[in-house]
């Protein structure tokens, strides 16, 4: 295949512990934790009582899609958007899931339409003013490889720019009996298909991706969007290659170009 | 866009199996709906059930991804010479040159419903699911690809859309990229959903579901009827002088507007239909059919009615399907695209099943009779929750 290529123009990041992506590359460098973490995202996109209501899902996602924005200097209604997650909001199937075995004429209509799989990326055309396509996509633990590439193929196809989001929540009550998957863990790149940051460039091959071993890879590792970590340690140390889980016996080699 | 030819399609729905049975239905008027009867307390209202499922286990090979939602996609991949078009494809290209996008709303959720409703104690006095359903794939978004991923042997990117109502419309353009990018050669798309608790009581808490059977576009329309279905087509780069059905054209937008409403003046609707209209280089007047959204909520209908008539001449020819199938959610996008390829291919130009008033927001291009005519394109509208939405155009080789 021809090889598939992006400047990464904007970072955005939060997990338990590193709220932003200066945080989390001072962490990678350094090993230290900010001292005064919030507990949870608290994205400005959504007024009060909006953020309240949000499940975590949503405010992990458009804390780390305004972050990334804000640092490309490009306004979020300008993007197309990719959002991808292994399992959307855990917390909200397990609610749907227990109320239905419980009492299903009682299911709230609000945890309803939030249990779409592209809540997400819902919340985020409608607070970003947005009307240009978003999706949401699943590949399992390829999800951020499959997201990264669909974001690619907008860029070689569509879009000058597109946002990029990838998140995953923790896993809790009977389905937490099943899945795993801890914390809150989101990642979000603005790539472009000229300007300047790293280039990033992209293609498939037939091989297992090695688990990361850097530290954003150990300190968020119990999330199901683990395997994207790899790119984001590669990103904080200035590594020229990185290999990405892309399904089975697949993965996705990236070359980086830190320029 | 560079044409894609469509080397092969299908569709499984409350209809029956494969084209040849969507065709007779809606030839002959014979909608598919029927009085609730899914679930051990059923709402009351009418489904789009598929038949069977229940007495049609995976092969022991796949037994892993045994759930109501994989059966119907085994099933619906069984059809119409699918699994023989795949190995051409993959003779051809070669198995990681091929795509594998398919779209879904819920995916197996009712296996994770059922796991909840059947819970047990385990040996620590914790609860757990069954020992039959503590299989994590099942219980995932992409329990729907990574089925089909094995189920196939494809080895090509393998992703789950998943935006709600426009899931597998939008696996069209997401595969119309990759194959335009140069990352494969072909791609198998399509989309499955199953009735489960979720969207029944779901869309139920919405007060969105009808007591009768769906009745779009109607001025007395009161609600939507919810259906499963599967269906697939096989995309492949166009060759020169090919004269088969095609994907011309895709369109994408978002409403920006509401998470379960949606725009109000159709804003979101309109672009994705002028996009797709631009992508295929063709005009609104060229379009024969177009298989409208048209869930039959008082919302839905009267916004995508005004948005069609702002931008279609009165002589389109436009319904709603869903009075046949119910609103099959996820699978939509392609049991819709495989409509809009049928009136293409045979000249079936379907109306809308149970409606008898038009509402006043009704153009003159929202037709409840079937028709007949030779059209040079189709076209296929599928909006979801979130303001997620998608239009695809559809003609044939010899028409370019």
């Amino acid at each position: 295949m021809s090889a598939l290529s992006a400047r990464i123009a904007g970072i955005g990041w939060w997990s338990d512990g590193l709220p932003d992506w200066a945080a989390a590359r001072a962490f990678a460098s350094t090993g230290a934790l900010p001292a005064d973490a919030p507990a949870k995202p608290a994205p400005t996109l959504l007024a009060p009582n909006e953020r309240r209501r949000a499940p975590p899902s949503v405010l992990v996602a458009l804390e780390v899609a305004l972050a990334a924005c804000g640092d490309a200097g490009i306004a979020p209604d300008a993007l197309p958007s990719v959002f991808t997650s292994t399992h959307g909001d855990l917390g909200i199937t397990d609610y749907m899931c227990a109320t239905l075995a419980a009492a299903p004429a009682e299911v709230s209509p609000t945890k309803f339409h939030n249990s779409v799989h592209n809540a997400a990326a819902g919340y985020w055309t409608i607070g970003a003013g947005c009307m240009r396509t978003a999706t949401a996509i699943s590949a399992h633990r390829a999800s951020f490889a499959e997201g990264l590439v669909e974001a690619m193929v907008q860029l070689a196809t569509d879009a000058d720019a597109v946002l990029l989001v990838g998140y995953d929540t923790c896993a809790s009550g009977l389905l937490g009996t099943v899945t795993r998957s801890e914390g809150l863990l989101g990642a979000a790149l603005v790539l472009t298909r000229e300007g300047g940051g790293p280039r990033l460039s992209a293609r498939f091959d037939d091989d297992e991706a090695a688990a990361g071993s850097g530290p954003l890879a150990a300190h968020a590792q119990g999330n199901a969007m683990a395997p994207m970590l790899p790119l984001f340690d590669a990103l904080a140390a200035g590594a020229a290659a990185v290999a990405l889980h892309a399904g089975p016996g697949r993965r996705l080699l990236l070359d980086i170009d830190h320029g | 866009m560079p044409p894609l030819a469509i080397r092969a399609f299908s569709a499984t729905t409350a209809l029956g199996r494969g084209v040849g049975a969507q065709a007779a239905a809606l030839e002959a008027r014979r909608g598919g709906l029927r009085r609730n009867d899914f679930g051990p307390a059923p709402l009351e209202t009418w489904i789009g059930r598929v038949d069977g499922l229940e007495d049609a286990p995976l092969p022991d090979a796949l037994a892993g991804w045994d759930c109501r939602n994989n059966r119907l996609a085994w099933l619906a991949l069984q059809q119409d010479g699918l699994p023989a078009a795949v190995e051409a494809l993959v003779a051809r290209h070669g198995a990681d040159r091929i795509a594998l996008v398919v779209g879904t709303s819920t995916s197996s959720i009712g296996a994770s419903e059922e796991g909840y409703a059947r819970a047990q104690v385990d040996a620590r006095g914790q609860p757990c699911f069954p020992p039959e359903l503590q299989r994590p794939i099942v219980h995932t978004p992409h329990s729907l690809g990574d089925f089909l991923q094995h189920a196939t042997g494809l080895r090509g990117p393998c992703v789950t859309v998943a935006t709600a109502c426009s899931s597998s419309a939008k696996v069209f353009a997401q595969a119309a990229r990759l194959i335009g990018a140069g990352v494969v050669d072909a791609a198998l798309v399509g989309g499955v959903d199953t009735l489960c608790g979720s969207v029944l009581f779901g869309f139920n808490a919405l007060g969105l579901v009808s007591p009768e059977p769906c009745r779009p576009f109607d001025l007395a329309r009161n609600g939507l009827s919810l259906g499963e279905a599967g269906g697939f087509a096989l995309l492949e780069r166009a060759d020169e002088g090919d004269a088969g059905l095609q994907l011309r054209g895709y369109g994408e937008s978002s409403d920006a507007h509401h998470m379960s409403a949606p725009h109000p003046e159709g804003l979101g609707a309109s672009l994705a239909m002028r996009d797709a209209l631009a992508r295929a280089g063709i005009e609104a007047a060229q379009v024969g059919y177009l298989n409208l959204h048209g869930t039959s909520t008082p919302a839905n209908d009267a916004i995508e009615a005004r948005a069609v008539a702002g931008l279609f001449p009165d002589s389109l020819h436009a319904g709603s399907s869903k009075g046949w199938t119910g609103h099959t959610l996820g699978a939509a996008g392609i049991v819709e695209s495989v409509f809009a390829l049928i009136a293409l291919r045979d000249g079936l130009l379907p109306g809308t099943l149970n409606s008898t008033t038009p509402d006043p927001d009704c153009g003159p291009q929202i037709r409840f009779d079937n028709a007949r005519g030779d059209i040079a394109y189709a076209m296929n509208n599928s909006f979801g929750f979130g303001g997620n939405n998608c239009s695809l155009v559809f003609g044939r080789g010899a028409a370019a």
